[in-house]
């Protein structure tokens, strides 16, 4: 065997296959840079022309009529509150109750058909979910309304909430279980009182997460709870939210309100960051509370 | 089984039932509400490429072109990208920046899409403006690339749409990855090979898994709203150029609900969103099913026996 075919594999020189290789990495190392450019633009966009308009007016006061600089999106906080509320009020309770049901009975038929939904739902777009609340919660009370917006976003709220918690669930030792139910607990106490609390952090973690989620979102809102330029707390009544405010002031034609979208994004953006970062210091300790046993 | 834990079940199933109820009533609602444009156009609704609600004429194939082009256009733009990621992430990065990174991408996924929206508007599509404008004429002749140059259009949806996409893609390819065998690079790199054909080795034994996490990016594609809305540029119409100003089914919803004045235009938008439903319910149960038989078969590889099948191809 001469050296020359000893370097050569396939007819592939050793040296083209090594400089493949470099270049493959290359590429690889230079998606993530791709990747990280536009979320440094977001972030430094938001951020920038964000903080050039966020003023103290923008907390406290309302949205001025067309044509008049100032105001604010007082109205708009306080309805991106109220509505995400209503979601997580109807959408906790659900989604964790059927979370512990298909991790307890996750082997049954029925379980898989629940867990099947549930990723069916995380995977149906915003906007469907709009129609479909419009169509039960809108249409029927001939009324757009806070509930609406609530209902919409608390069926989206629901799988993501679910699944966390049959996932959290199902980390829990099952010794953690079996002792309980060794000693006499019945099946939902040892539930309820031994491994529920064992992942209540994770699960705490995961609502946090689906409420940043959700209060982020605008197309199911655009027909539900609508938009509304005046202070209102009545939840059969339209209500304003950041998004559906940020959404009509940027497809406006003024420059004060643009500045004031610039202003709602950045306060979404801090609120999604705030949640991210909380969820991310909470899983470390779980983590560590794990690996200590 | 006692009585009380009988009870148990039954009412934690009750709740879990409520989700079932939620998908299926999601059905029944989008067609019970869209019965009026079923019955009055049939399928030639879909084939019809004139949307003019005033005379009362209704096709939605502007609006599945334009749905389905975006995607794969953004599909082909975040797919090597996303993968590129995992591979990065999860074969060559050095272990102290793959907890950071990993935290980077996922906050490209929670950024709200009214926010890219926002962004868009203001410094992307300027941006895309500029490169379509910089364009030299003899590219500009092609079908893709004709049109004025508004910067508004298919370029600037498929853009943000890949932007977008990228998180969920390189996220569910990263887990893939992982539930390859070790066994599969060793042997490679016992074999001789080189950093890329070890890696091709494993991508090659995940590939079931990857094709499901490109469509589940396809799937959020499908359905994504707000941003796309922003920046295509809401033009009902059949056109293959990128630059040209287009519309898609998710954004003539979320544009035309509030201002849709008779029960039929009502239910023809409701039908748009009924096929929206259906095409995003099947690509993403195709998905789960390809990321499922991925990472199952590999669980029930490396718990069986220490050999992993042999190698995928040679290196």
């Amino acid at each position: 065997m001469t050296a020359a075919e000893d370097t050569r594999v396939g007819g592939v020189s050793v040296m083209w296959r090594k400089a493949l290789s470099s270049a493959f990495v290359a590429f690889c190392a230079v998606s993530v840079l791709i990747a990280l450019v536009p979320l440094f633009f977001v972030a430094f966009f938001v951020v920038t022309q964000g903080l050039n308009s966020l003023n103290a007016a923008f907390f406290t006061q309302m949205p001025k009529p067309v044509g008049e600089i100032g105001g604010g999106m007082a109205n708009a906080i306080v309805g991106t509150l109220i509505v995400s509320g209503l979601a997580a009020l109807m959408a906790v309770p659900i989604g964790i109750v059927s979370g512990v049901y298909m991790s307890e009975y996750s082997g049954t038929r029925f379980a898989s058909l629940v867990r099947f939904a549930a990723d069916t739902l995380n995977g149906v777009p915003s906007i469907v979910v709009g129609v479909f609340a419009y169509g039960v919660a809108v249409l029927p009370f001939k009324q757009f309304s806070a509930f609406a917006g609530g209902f919409a976003l608390g069926v989206m709220m629901i799988p993501i909430i679910a699944r966390t918690t049959e996932e959290l669930l199902l980390l829990v030792p099952g010794s953690m279980r079996e002792g309980a139910l060794a000693l006499g607990a019945t099946r939902a106490r040892a539930v309820f009182s031994v491994v529920v609390p064992a992942a209540l952090p994770g699960i705490v973690t995961g609502v946090v997460l689906a409420l940043a989620r959700i209060a982020g979102e605008t197309a199911p809102l655009l027909f539900t709870s609508f938009n509304n330029r005046f202070f209102n707390t009545d939840l059969r009544q339209p209500i304003a939210t950041l998004t559906v405010q940020v959404f009509t002031y940027a497809i406006s034609p003024y420059d004060d309100w643009h500045r004031q979208a610039w202003a709602g994004a950045l306060v979404l953006v801090t609120i999604v960051l705030i949640c991210s970062l909380l969820a991310r210091v909470a899983t470390r300790r779980l983590e560590r509370m794990h690996a200590r046993g | 089984m006692t009585r009380k834990d009988l009870g148990f079940r039954i009412a934690t199933g009750i709740f879990g039932a409520v989700l079932v109820l939620i998908v299926a009533s999601i059905g029944y609602e989008l067609v019970r509400q869209s019965m009026l444009s079923i019955q009055k156009f049939g399928l030639s609704f879909w084939r019809t490429e004139i949307w003019d609600p005033v005379a009362g004429e209704f096709g939605a194939l502007p609006f599945i072109w334009g749905t389905l082009y975006s995607s794969i256009v953004a599909l082909l733009i975040a797919t090597p990208i996303a993968l590129g990621i995992a591979v990065f992430i999860s074969e060559l990065c050095p272990g102290w920046l793959r907890q950071p990174l990993v935290f980077l991408t996922e906050l490209l996924a929670a950024i709200p899409s009214i926010v890219y929206g926002l962004w868009g508007i203001f410094v992307l599509v300027p941006a895309i403006r500029a490169l379509e404008v910089s364009m030299p004429a003899v590219l500009r002749r092609l079908p893709i690339f004709s049109g004025p140059p508004l910067g508004v259009g298919m370029l600037s949806a498929a853009v943000i749409l890949a932007v977008m996409v990228i998180p969920f893609t390189s996220s569910v390819s990263r887990e893939v990855l992982k539930s390859v065998p070790p066994a599969q690079r060793e042997a490679a790199y016992a074999l001789g090979a080189t950093r890329f054909e070890a890696i091709r080795a494993a991508l090659f034994y995940a590939r079931t898994g990857i094709v499901g996490a490109i469509m589940l990016g396809f799937g959020r594609a499908l359905g994504e709203t707000m941003a796309v809305t922003m920046v295509i540029g809401n033009n009902p119409r059949v056109s293959l150029s990128l630059f040209a100003p287009q519309y898609t089914m998710a954004a003539v919803i979320a544009n035309e609900f509030t201002e849709a004045a008779d029960d039929l235009y009502l239910a023809a938008l409701v039908e748009i969103g009924l096929v929206l439903f259906i095409i995003t319910l099947t690509v993403n149960s195709l998905s789960r099913l390809l990321i499922w038989s991925m990472t199952r078969s590999a669980t029930a590889v490396a718990a069986s026996e220490p050999t992993p099948e042999p190698a995928a191809e040679p290196a």
